[in-house]
């Protein structure tokens, strides 16, 4: 830990790699916590993979690659919210579906993009040391959209997530919601991608969330712990990582990952010895 | 106040406020609704009631614009259902969101808020006022700040009314409000209806039809049509032509029972 520190100091690609990391965990905190709620984990794991698709072909033509995962992000989320609300059945095939046909995709353009081997492994599994500087602001403009939707339509965007028939009925238009939810979690993989690769972001949107749920039963309480937590396990795997030369994004989901686990199972035990309290409470006071 | 292009009674002033023509729908091949008629005027108190499978739900739905007629029309306020829909409150059989949501029952109740005020933003202390006095007229303001998975039915129940309340209704529609609660809650929640029924058109579904005539002015029987439409009384050929053959008359504890024969005098 003392070497990192050192490290940090010295180097700018992990002062960058940390304020990647930090700009990330916004995201994974606001937009995650309604993944959570909403149960819509999988979802978000289908556009994740897709986005493969975008950057290969961003690749292949010489753009950006997060330009086309960006766009990637965006349209396989219209897709798959488009006929969850034409069909509502369907929905599960579908994601599979735009999961799979995505990464064959981006696995073509890249095989016939000259010298894609580096670019591959960072694509599926991140490489936060890798992460340019000016790609920090591309990524604090993410953000600035998420915060700015979120705090704009905060009440519609709750309406639709806890109770769609009657945001309705109130009038509120739930198909344009909701397409807006799945449009922000796209936004929210491209920005994590950058830090864990699109194979592991759904372990940082959905965990730091999770975590918070165990212990918050407010919606803003869940975002503002969440995206702590998120700080917390992007910077803590980076450290963690530097030393004994690990990959950082497994090293992130690996944290966070026992993390959950070890939550899990003291938010259980400390809910039972609360009821039992509470049981002895109303046994003795009457 | 607007009121559609129905006739207006003779022995009574009071407009439709909901007026149903020959409504037919199906889901698929089956008919749920055939040439229903039904009006419901200003200041009633309507119970609407039928075996299960017989439509209920599907009219209430209907009525509430969520899903469109394929036969006839319906008219709430002198408008379509979508359009009327903010003006309607509803209390739904079952709450359809998750129990464990994490949501405090303000919040729950200042969701019905959303068609007011700017599109944009947060909600506003008229909103949180409204919320507030909303929960205190079901008498639940002392659970502003429970989670809402923590309640119990008939708490949740008042919840769920405060949050139709609270968007200033003028018709409040209520689907089996009583089918998860107990007897002694049930009567409670229609002591509240009937105070509310003082400012507020009041249409309930339900299958107990003894419970509730004790309470409505008027009773509608459904079974995929309009059985009847009576403000006379509810006697046993009626439930026999409402439910069938094999239906056992179940003596009611509690205030029901002694309700069940003295219906709607207020003649027609």
């Amino acid at each position: 830990m003392q070497d990192f520190l050192q490290a940090l100091g010295q180097h700018a690609f992990l002062q960058t790699a940390l304020l990647a990391g930090l700009l990330a965990s916004l995201g994974c905190g606001v937009i995650g916590t309604f993944v959570v709620v909403k149960r819509i984990a999988f979802m978000a794991g289908g556009i994740a993979h897709s986005v493969l698709g975008g950057m290969g072909a961003a690749l292949y033509f010489g753009f950006d690659p997060l330009l086309g995962a960006l766009a990637a992000a965006v349209l396989s989320a219209l897709l798959i919210g488009l006929v969850r609300l034409a069909w509502n059945a369907q929905e599960d095939t579908l994601i599979g579906a735009l999961w799979a046909i995505g990464m064959a995709i981006g696995i073509l353009f890249i095989a016939k993009t000259p010298g894609y081997t580096t670019d591959l492994m960072s694509f599926l599994f991140g490489n936060i040391l890798l992460v340019p500087r000016r790609e920090l602001w591309f990524m604090a403009g993410l953000d600035l959209v998420l915060l700015v939707t979120v705090m704009l339509f905060y009440r519609q965007l709750l309406a639709v997530t806890f109770d769609e028939e009657f945001a309705r009925l109130r009038g509120v238009p739930v198909a344009f919601f909701y397409l807006l939810l799945l449009c922000l979690v796209a936004v929210t993989v491209v920005l994590l991608i950058q830090v864990v690769g699109l194979i592991l972001v759904i372990a940082l949107l959905t965990l730091p969330a999770a975590i918070a749920g165990h212990y918050v039963h407010s919606l803003g309480g869940m975002m503002l712990i969440a995206t702590l937590l998120g700080g917390v396990f992007t910077s803590a795997g980076l450290a963690l990582s530097y030393g004994p030369d690990l990959p950082a994004g497994p090293t992130m989901i690996l944290l966070a990952g026992s993390v959950y686990v070890v939550s899990a199972v003291l938010s259980r035990f400390l809910a039972r010895r609360r009821a039992r309290r509470r049981r002895l409470l109303t046994a003795t006071g009457g | 106040m607007i009121v559609g292009s129905g006739e207006v009674r003779t022995e009574s002033p009071k407009q439709p406020v909901i007026s149903i023509r020959d409504l037919g729908f199906s889901y698929g091949e089956s008919p749920v609704l055939e040439g229903v008629d039904l009006e419901v005027l200003d200041g009633e108190f309507v119970g609407l009631v039928g075996p299960n499978a017989g439509g209920k739900s599907t009219l209430l739905k209907l009525v509430l614009g969520l899903l469109e007629p394929q036969q006839g029309s319906i008219q709430v306020i002198g408008q379509t259902p979508r359009q009327a829909v903010r003006r309607v409150g509803y209390v739904p059989q079952f709450p359809t969101f998750p129990r464990d949501f994490p949501i405090s029952v303000e919040q729950v109740v200042l969701t019905g808020r959303l068609g007011f005020g700017p599109m944009l933003g947060w909600y506003r202390s008229s909103d949180r006022t409204a919320a507030r006095q909303a929960l205190a007229e079901v008498e639940a303001l002392d659970l502003a700040r429970r989670r809402i998975g923590t309640l119990s039915g008939g708490q949740l129940q008042r919840v769920l009314l405060a949050r139709a309340l609270v968007a200033e209704p003028l018709i409040l529609i209520l689907d089996e409000p009583t089918a998860n609660i107990d007897q002694r809650m049930e009567g409670d929640i229609f002591d509240l209806l009937a105070r509310l029924n003082a400012r507020l058109t009041i249409l309930v579904v339900s299958h107990d039809i003894a419970f509730i005539s004790g309470y409505v002015d008027r009773v509608a029987c459904l079974n995929r049509t309009l059985v009847c439409h009576t403000t006379e009384r509810v006697d046993g050929d009626l439930i026999h032509q409402l439910y069938g053959d094999n239906v056992r008359q179940v003596a009611h504890a509690g205030s029901g029972h002694g309700h069940a024969h003295n219906l709607g005098h207020q003649g027609h």
